[in-house]
């Protein structure tokens, strides 16, 4: 069986993770390693008194406690948010002061105040509990809604009103003129609910100081190391790039939160190199609640506009995004660049506006999960579309069909210039997969049974292989977004592929492998997949933002494209022959029409040996390139999901999920599947479990498996998942990401199922049993009543 | 987790005694919502006394009622469970199953598989969370609760959320309840911790008597519903709990439901618990 594109390889890393091999941060042991914990706000806002230590120092086994002022007079950096937004004013963002050890306020329940070292972990967590701070509390704010409004608490001196930008994206008047004119106008409201990540494995550090060698070395539960490292040395001054190692070994899930660089890090390093203690930090479930980004949390208004033919001639969207206390490394982009360009959804409208507030609250920071933005976006387009078509009472499928995007490339009025897709296909697809002409008969048959059927469509699409570095520059990224990639042929002709990339349950040790298989014709046993490491790979920009497949994986090919003609030119010289008449296949470089022939490790040998090799030819065989895209990929897809709820309880039971998705190439569809099933459970979970909910006194009412709902598996239909693909054209394997579809895609086709079913659109993420059953009542007051 | 001192018993005597010596005892019977309260801090006991190896607290015993005269209606055995029998021993044991197939049933649908194979009657009963399935059973069948000191009524013994009649030092070593003519249990979990949001155990006794006790929803505890009773007493249907007027009142409000919620629930639940 082939291991090349297009084949369903087993998972080559599932043998140590399933055989509980795996080796996680927490499982490492440094020599002298003592553990840290954190001594963390128990108020949402407050102003720091004093801080009394002398009851933990006392304490044997207690190594050290530091605290901000220290860490500050250090001259340990503030920790910053890597990409600038610009108001509508032309003004900077407001980017308030955050020290990985607060100095003189704290403004969320978990921020960090101190860090505790000792020579366990009960005991480190033992003596920060002994820590003694005293508090002056001062007023809250949880909402992003209430901390716009006048008179509301402030949390930065240099963030007024706790705006941290008023941007906007589109043209104002032209959209209100197109409103203003048009046959129909939908409004709605819409809120995107708060979620907290839980990765499987919470987050974890160890740091190293060695003093003789003047080198530090951090373990840590990152997506992406390469940055980490670039940002701990030239923002927090932890150290010089050259002096630290970043290691993120096996990472057992990240969903965004592992992107970013956290206080417990940076402390964790400069602990280290205060105490000359190695120092391990490990997250446990309730501090992942307490301090890992949160996703999602906007409110918006918005607003559709349609001729008397039902095309679409006007959008425009309000939003205040909810950042938190803090702004995390790529909070700002979220509900800008990452949301408001994706408006378009898959339709032609030539006029978009949208108003983006971004606003502190006393929250743990958000910043981007699964979708980042993007389900922000389709859930705002896919929600009022169908809310569009029940208050014209057209087809919903049909008012999306009759305003598709056709030919591409496409040019929206929001930045984003689509690539290709055939949204006709896939809502086919799907339509034909669920049997949407049988709907009304098995709506009837559930209701023998006492159930309410309801369906509901999602025809997304995000921009993901993120992304053209000159394009995100322009738009206030701090960070090239290219990635790189090494070759190195053995001289026994095995192979091993240092990628920037970091896999964390995405598969690449396979799918990396499928394509090096697939150019050299070699079985993927023979290739190795080396990653995570600042001492082995020499930087890349790590994986989010399903770019791992796009960009990771085109930095492969062309270094592979270098590997080949070197390849072919040792081999054209041994054989005699010309480089355009070396064909490589089955184990072997031949020569096209002949029995001349080396075997793939003969290259590789003679490459090392050098004995004869052409004039000037360097001796080896290791390419290294550096892929920058040209463009966002445009995965798409119609989602249709059918929904029974039980009337009485308003239990909604997903009856039906089918998924057509488009993602151009395909290199392991049993991987791409399992992207797709996950991120609908991650989609079912927004749209109808999960929540993160806050007091009026900033507490976290949802920070435990008690209260915070994460989906189960028998909360999850058996899915239903096609594909309908689309070669892009802006790489060279023709791929486009698949990791985040199913979370942008499924939470409206929930939503639209649901509110189809119960008979009212009044219904808020995430749609639980007691808020379907409140929706419910309101229908049969209202039937009352009339 | 705290340090704390780990102890085996061998008896209920021996644990009595263990308890009695500590500072801030616990007896561990099970440990499904001891040990993750310990290990979020959230207790610190200075001993645990553990009763996993008392075999003389495990076990179910069935004694068949007394024939008098003819017999008037199926049910009445006397129904003896130990205190350290899991949830799974008592939802999978073939002779209770034929006596009282609803204490099975609802064994058998608390927490997990896991909980179910180390959680116990004894240790659900003495922590009387507000919203665990055993208590709204016992106080609806007119149980009987056994301690290493004296038997207590459950009438007498549920003392609202995680309150209880036992004293510091007292040890349940067992329940016991008369099998039920009819009895049915309808349980709502919370979609998070699938603990009850309003469950409700319906029984009938032999004699006729009508109790209905609702868990989860409350918001001190475990309690009888008057109104719910006096309907079914008067008719065992659906049809009569269905023009009962179940108040809001006194019941528990959080981010899973309001009050007028699981009053919904709490009659929806009764019916289902008849069906």
């Amino acid at each position: 069986m082939s291991e090349g594109i297009g084949a369903r390889v087993l998972r080559k890393e599932d043998k140590r993770f399933i055989t509980g091999k795996g080796r996680y941060t927490d499982d490492i042991v440094e020599d002298n390693q003592a553990y840290a914990a954190f001594v963390r706000s128990p108020h949402a806002h407050a102003r720091i008194v004093s801080i009394d230590t002398t009851a933990a120092m006392k304490m044997e086994g207690v190594e050290t406690v530091l605290m901000g002022p220290e860490l500050v007079a250090d001259g340990i950096g503030n920790i910053i948010c890597g990409w600038g937004v610009t108001s509508k004013d032309g003004s900077p963002m407001n980017m308030g002061a955050w020290s990985a050890l607060a100095t003189e306020k704290v403004r969320y329940v978990g921020d960090a105040v101190a860090i505790v070292v000792a020579d366990t972990k009960s005991l480190a967590k033992l003596a920060a509990e002994s820590v003694v701070v005293t508090y002056e509390e001062l007023p809250v704010v949880v909402g992003s809604v209430e901390a716009l409004e006048k008179g509301a608490p402030q949390l930065h001196d240099n963030a007024p009103g706790n705006l941290i930008f008023d941007w906007e994206i589109g043209d104002l008047a032209p959209t209100d003129a197109a409103l203003a004119a048009a046959a129909h106008v939908t409004e709605l409201d819409i809120t995107n609910n708060r979620l907290a990540p839980n990765p499987m494995e919470p987050r974890s550090a160890i740091a190293t100081f060695n003093e003789a060698e003047d080198h530090y070395t951090l373990y840590t539960t990152s997506q992406n190391p390469h940055v980490a490292r670039l940002v701990l040395s030239a923002f927090y001054n932890v150290a010089p790039e050259h002096k630290l190692r970043v290691i993120a070994p096996d990472v057992g899930g990240g969903f965004g939160s592992k992107i970013y660089i956290y206080p417990e890090e940076i402390a964790c390093l400069w602990a280290a190199m205060k105490s000359g203690r190695s120092i391990k930090w490990t997250s446990d479930r309730t501090e992942a609640f307490l301090t890992d980004a949160h996703g999602r949390d906007h409110v918006s208004k918005a607003k559709i506009g349609f001729d008397k033919d039902g095309m679409i001639v006007g959008l425009k969207v309000e939003t205040k995004a909810n950042l938190g206390a803090y702004m995390s490394l790529f909070s700002s982009a979220v509900p800008t660049y990452l949301y408001a360009t994706l408006l378009s959804g898959q339709y032609n409208i030539a006029n978009i506006y949208c108003n983006v507030q971004a606003v502190y609250t006393n929250t743990v920071p958000v910043d981007a999960y699964r979708g980042a933005g993007r389900p922000e976006a389709c859930y705002v387009i896919e929600r009022i579309m169908e809310t569009a078509a029940r208050e014209m009472g057209v087809d919903p499928s049909e008012l999306r069909a009759k305003n598709f995007v056709t030919s591409f490339p496409h040019q929206t009025p929001v930045i984003m210039a689509y690539d290709s897709g055939d949204f006709a296909a896939n809502q086919k697809q799907a339509q034909d997969a669920a049997d949407v002409a049988g709907f009304a008969v098995r709506k009837s048959e559930a209701a023998t049974r006492g159930k309410l059927r309801g369906l509901g469509y999602s025809n997304y699409i995000e921009a993901c292989g993120i992304a053209p570095s000159a394009a995100v520059g322009s738009l206030g990224a701090g960070v090239g977004l290219w990635e790189s990639a090494e070759v190195r042929v053995n001289p026994v002709g095995t192979i091993e592929i240092l990628t920037g990339s970091h896999s964390h349950g995405q598969g690449h040790e396979t799918t990396f492998a499928q394509i090096v298989a697939e150019r050299f014709d070699l079985p993927t046993e023979n290739i190795q997949i080396v990653h995570g490491d600042t001492d082995k790979v020499q930087f890349g920009m790590g994986t989010y933002g399903s770019r791992s497949g796009a960009v990771g994986m085109s930095a492969i090919v062309k270094a592979m494209d270098k590997v080949e003609a070197k390849v072919k030119k040792i081999a054209a010289h041994v054989l005699e022959a010309g480089e355009d008449d070396i064909v490589i296949e089955g184990g072997a470089v031949k020569v096209a029409g002949t029995d001349k022939q080396m075997l793939w490790h003969e290259v590789g040998l003679a490459a090392y040996t050098a004995h004869n090799i052409p004039e000037g030819m360097e001796p080896g065989l290791k390419e290294s390139a550096f892929y920058d895209p040209t463009n966002f990929t445009f995965p798409a897809g119609c989602y249709i999901c059918e929904v029974e709820v039980d009337p009485e309880t308003g239990v909604t039971e997903v009856v039906q999920f089918v998924a057509s998705d488009d993602f151009g190439t395909i290199i392991n569809p049993m991987i791409v599947e399992g992207q797709v099933h996950g991120g609908i459970a991650q989609g079912i979970g927004q749209a109808m479990f999960e929540n993160v909910v806050y007091d009026d006194a900033g507490q976290q009412l949802s920070a435990s498996y008690m209260d915070y709902t994460m989906p189960r598996a028998d909360d999850l239909p058996n899915y239903s998942v096609h594909h309908s693909s689309t070669t892009c054209p802006g790489n060279p394997l023709g791929m486009k990401g698949c990791g985040e579809a199913g979370a942008i895609g499924s939470p409206p086709a929930v939503i639209n199922a649901i509110t189809d079913a119960i008979g009212n659109n009044n219904l808020s993420m995430p749609a639980t049993p007691a808020a379907v059953w409140t929706a419910l009542q309101d229908v049969s007051i209202k039937l009352a009543a009339e | 987790m705290y340090e704390t001192n780990f102890h085996k018993a061998s008896t209920a005597q021996d644990a009595a005694a263990l308890l009695a010596k500590s500072d801030d005892g616990k007896i561990l019977a099970g440990g499904q919502t001891l040990i993750p309260t310990m290990k979020q801090r959230l207790a610190a006991p200075s001993d645990l006394i553990d009763l996993s190896q008392v075999s003389a607290l495990r076990g179910i015993t069935i004694t068949k009622r007394k024939k008098m005269g003819i017999m008037k209606a199926e049910g009445g055995e006397t129904i003896t469970i130990g205190a350290m029998t899991t949830h799974s021993e008592v939802a999978g044991d073939a002779e209770l199953v034929k006596v009282c197939p609803v204490i099975c049933q609802l064994a058998g649908n608390i927490g997990d598989p896991a909980v179910r194979h180390r959680g116990t009657i004894g240790g659900s009963v003495a922590n009387n969370d507000p919203a665990a399935d055993y208590p709204a059973a016992l106080l609806a069948l007119g149980a009987t609760i056994h301690t290493n000191a004296r038997e207590i009524a459950a009438a007498d013994y549920f003392k609202g959320m995680f309150a209880t009649a036992l004293t510091d030092d007292e040890i349940i070593t067992a329940v016991s309840f008369q099998a039920p003519a009819v009895a049915g249990y309808g349980k709502f979990p919370n979609p998070a911790s699938r603990y009850a949001m309003a469950g409700v155990f319906v029984a009938k006794s032999v004699e006729g008597d009508v109790r209905v006790a609702v868990t989860g929803a409350g918001d001190n505890g475990v309690y009888r519903h008057a109104g719910l009773e006096a309907a079914l007493s008067a008719d065992w249907s659906a049809a009569s709990v269905e023009a009962v007027e179940v108040s809001a009142d006194g019941l528990m409000s959080d981010l899973h439901g309001n009050a007028a919620y699981r009053a919904n629930l709490i009659k929806v639940m009764t019916k289902r618990a008849l069906a």
